[in-house]
């Protein structure tokens, strides 16, 4: 890779200060409505990046702005030390993008989705098909290679999109919910894969909506929400600073949890009141059940959790990350 | 590492190369396109012009089918390039996002305009020079300068195919190809395929067949195989070199405005 990208300009300059992706007060507008609202994003060399965010909250406008392909309103955005407005070619010919919807070419078979999608890199054949039989391999579609793409499952349409997007051995890979719509098991699968790109040195940013995926692949994220940005930080950082250590979840019979609140307040720093139950934040989770069953109350259910990013989405916007 | 992107026309065989591929399992749709103008020729030209006893074109006396022929192998460079340039071209913007997923590469839009005018272009150019083996095989050319027919309808195809994928990129649902077909017809019907310009008279409806873009290719070709060419050929060379650059424009233009949001 090295030969390669030497001649780059943005490529010292990357290395230099270890960034791939810089943007500085960031927007993106369609018409009048503004979608990104001046958002400031570091990533690093190395890491797994997220954006974590409810649907609409401006993630994969962003990720487009990254792509090269969706022009910057306004603001300053650099892509491995280049700009999308001049340089748009350079930065996708080192990038692997994975958008939100399977965009498979669906008039060629599986491994010709490879093969032809690594040409428009201008990577030479023999590399090309060498390339595609190892990713196949690396998508378990090895005995799919000559299926029509409307064949496949949805799990095995997204690993293929994921391999397709790896085809020129990227520096950074963009990755726009890629495992929404998929079953846990083939998230898993999806999960494992990514860690070993991430081994493998690549640089990933990852949008999602689930706060699980969120704390299980990023080194750094952050929260974003209508267009701006809410919180960054490590998961376990995002939870020190904005939640505590757990929380004591009680569900009581319907429409009763509006009154209850009141009467448990004093029992953690904070108390949310959501449709079906009752969050207590709190430090000893147990401790607050038994004074709860003390004052005579009694939940129908209850739970003692560690506090997860949910908590810090809801404590930072006050919603819910999936409605 | 082994890659460098592609240069325009590195882009432009890539492109070509994926389209082929996709054809590869569509050869009998390929096919059916090509008869089409041999059916006419067949039909009209020999059967038609059975009953015509003399025809007499540009002073010389030929037989009609000699006359029909370049009206057809024109007419076949027109169908095959709006195969292409039309419909597939929407269902690859709107319902395949083809487009898309080529400018996650260092593909430009420019590229796409380019492969994908071209694709339609060579497509009536191989019907074409099919149907101008056909002309030779049935002795319909007479002239030497019939070797620039196949260039020309490489030009004819190159016009049509930018300025009709230029009109799709407008299209919103595959009813507005209505249009499309609407003007199609006509065209293939009026444009002297069939009968001599001169049966409009001198009239305005004369001046606005000779202004349409079938007509400038279909006389560009008779000329040719004829050998009647004057210097008054290149007008329609000029004609439709113009209107070709000008969907090219267009065409870029457009996907920048439709993909590059
Ligand atoms: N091309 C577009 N034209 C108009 N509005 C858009 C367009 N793309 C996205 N939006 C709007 O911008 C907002 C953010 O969308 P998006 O970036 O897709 O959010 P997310 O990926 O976080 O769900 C949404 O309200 C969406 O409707
Ligand atoms: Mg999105």
């Amino acid at each position: 890779m090295t030969d390669a990208t030497a001649h780059d300009p943005g490529t010292a300059h990357a290395l230099a200060t270890g960034s791939m992706i810089t943007a500085r007060d960031l927007r993106k507008s369609f018409g009048t409505f503004e979608a990104v609202k001046g958002i400031d994003v570091d990533v690093r060399r190395g890491e797994v990046f997220g954006f974590l965010g409810p649907n609409g909250a401006g993630k994969s406008s962003t990720m487009r702005m990254i792509a090269a392909v969706s022009p910057v309103t306004s603001g300053e955005l650099r892509i491995l030390g280049m700009d999308p407005a001049t340089d748009g070619p350079s930065i996708r010919a080192r990038l692997g993008v994975c958008p939100q919807e399977d965009t498979l070419d669906n008039e060629l078979n599986v491994v010709d989705n490879l093969f032809i999608y690594g040409r428009y890199f201008g990577i030479d054949r023999a590399t090309c098909r060498e390339r595609a039989a190892e990713l196949l391999e690396f998508a378990n579609l090895t005995d799919k290679a000559k299926a029509k793409v409307e064949d496949l499952s949805g799990g095995m349409k997204r690993r293929l999109t994921i391999a397709r997007s790896l085809i020129n051995r990227p520096e950074l890979l963009l990755l726009d919910e890629p495992t929404t719509g998929l079953d846990p098991q083939a998230r898993h699968v999806l999960w494992d894969q990514l860690f070993r790109l991430k081994q493998a040195g690549v640089t990933l940013v990852v949008t999602t909506h689930y706060m699980d995926e969120a704390e299980q692949l990023c080194d750094r994220l952050v929260v974003m929400d209508k267009g701006l940005i809410a919180a960054e930080g490590s998961p376990r950082e995002l939870i020190a600073a904005h939640s505590t250590r757990e929380v004591a979840e009680l569900r009581f019979g319907v429409g009763e949890h509006e009154a209850i609140a009141d009467k448990v307040a004093d029992l953690g720093e904070r108390v949310e009141v959501l449709p079906d139950r009752l969050l207590v934040y709190t430090d000893d989770g147990e401790h607050v059940l038994a004074q709860v069953h003390e004052r005579g109350l009694t939940p129908v259910a209850t739970l003692v959790r560690r506090s997860s990013l949910e908590d810090v989405f809801l404590r930072l916007t006050g919603r819910s990350l999936v409605d | 590492m082994s890659h460098t992107p592609l240069s325009p026309t590195g882009a432009l065989s890539v492109i070509t190369f994926r389209n082929y591929t996709t054809y590869k399992r569509h050869w009998k749709l390929f096919v059916t396109g090509f008869l089409e103008p041999v059916f006419y020729l067949l039909s009209i030209g020999i059967g038609v012009g059975a009953l015509i006893d003399s025809f007499t074109f540009n002073g010389q006396q030929i037989p009609y089918a000699a006359f029909v022929a370049p009206g057809m192998l024109a007419a076949s460079a027109f169908n095959g390039a709006l195969m292409d340039s039309t419909f597939n071209v929407f269902f690859k913007l709107k319902y395949e996002k083809l487009y898309d997923q080529m400018l996650a590469t260092p593909l430009t839009t420019a590229d796409i305009a380019r492969g994908e005018i071209v694709w339609g272009q060579l497509r009536g150019g191989v019907y074409s020079a099919a149907f101008l083996l056909v002309m030779l095989a049935m002795g319909l050319v007479h002239s030497w300068w019939a070797v620039l027919a196949l260039p020309a309808t490489l030009l004819i195809g190159f016009a049509f195919s930018a300025v009709c994928m230029g009109l799709t990129t407008y299209m919103t649902s595959f009813q507005d190809f209505d249009k499309i077909t609407l003007a199609q017809l006509p065209m293939f019907l009026f444009s002297a395929t069939f009968f001599p310009v001169d049966a409009f008279g001198d009239g305005v409806l004369r001046w606005v067949v000779e202004a349409t873009p079938l007509y400038r290719g279909v006389v560009l070709c008779r000329e040719l195989t004829t050998g009647a060419v004057t210097s008054a050929s290149l007008v329609s060379v000029g004609y439709l070199v113009v209107m070709g650059l000008f969907g090219l424009w267009l065409v870029r233009r457009r996907l920048d405005r439709l993909l590059l949001t």
